[in-house]
């Protein structure tokens, strides 16, 4: 699933990473825990978080992540933002709940990324 | 710390610093890219040092996180100036953790940080003083070798 397709399926505003929107994405880790991210989402994968801080955008960059959805409209703060622009990490802004933007990625097609152990 | 490195980066992170919590391991996630190393390594690598990295954040005043590359492996060590752990064998397991609500907010906190950099890692030592600090040392292998003990 390419990331243009999940920025027009959640309706996304695209605040870093417009360049990359061609990038295809083939599963989706859902999490508000960067712990539990860094344990079990495989890279490549799309993060979908209900964190807006600097901190899930070096989660995704340390653990080679394709790139993030902030669910329920919280806005990242311009640390998180700028940080994203300068990895050139596609970060998105649905005002979607958690379960409305897995339930749609699902919908269309997006598998949930396998847990590694 | 042994031998002699190719290369060597020491940096500094500060505690209670969440706005730039992180920003230590990905400044060392980029030196380990342009030193080529595999991409699978730099991973492993880049996880333990963000989870060590967050845990000075969370818990000490401040720390130095030292990178030695060798030709066999890459060593890091982290030593803070904080309230040293006063129990190692019961932080080691997954979800037990003295975090506050503020910082499990951010995402850590939910006692899988060290878990997360034994997994990560191929040699391990936690040592702490109580009152004083807590030094990690760990390693991961850039070619393959049977792990210690």
């Amino acid at each position: 699933m390419q990331l243009r397709h999940i920025v027009s399926v959640l309706t996304c505003e695209i605040l870093s990473g417009a360049e990359r929107l061609g990038l295809e994405v083939e599963h989706c880790f859902a999490a508000d825990l960067m712990s539990d991210v860094l344990a079990s989402a495989p890279h490549g994968a799309l993060l979908v978080t209900g964190l807006a801080s600097p901190q899930m955008v070096h989660t995704a960059e340390v653990a080679d992540l394709a790139a993030i959805v902030v669910v329920a409209g919280k806005r990242p703060g311009d640390e998180a933002i700028s940080f994203a622009r300068q990895r050139k990490l596609p970060l998105l802004l649905t005002g979607l709940s958690m379960f409305e933007a897995c339930s749609g990625l699902s919908a269309h097609g997006l598998r949930g990324a396998v847990r590694k152990e | 710390m042994d031998g002699e490195s190719l290369y060597r980066e020491t940096l500094r992170i500060k505690g209670d610093d969440f706005e730039h919590g992180g920003e230590a391991a990905t400044q060392v996630k980029a030196l380990l890219k342009q030193l080529g190393l595999p991409s699978t390594l730099i991973r492993r690598l880049s996880i333990a040092n963000f989870e060590a990295e967050m845990n000075v954040v969370m818990y000490a005043r401040e720390a130095t996180l030292d990178v030695l590359v060798y030709p066999d492996l890459i060593r890091v060590e982290v030593a803070d100036r904080g309230p040293g752990i006063a129990d190692i064998a019961w932080a080691m397991q997954e979800g037990h953790s003295t975090a506050t609500e503020a910082m499990r907010a951010r995402g850590f906190g939910a006692g899988l940080g060290l878990p997360n950099i034994q997994r990560n890692t191929d040699e391990l030592e936690v040592k702490s003083d109580v009152g004083v600090g807590t030094t990690l040392r760990y390693a991961v292998y850039t070619t393959p070798r049977p792990k210690p003990g």
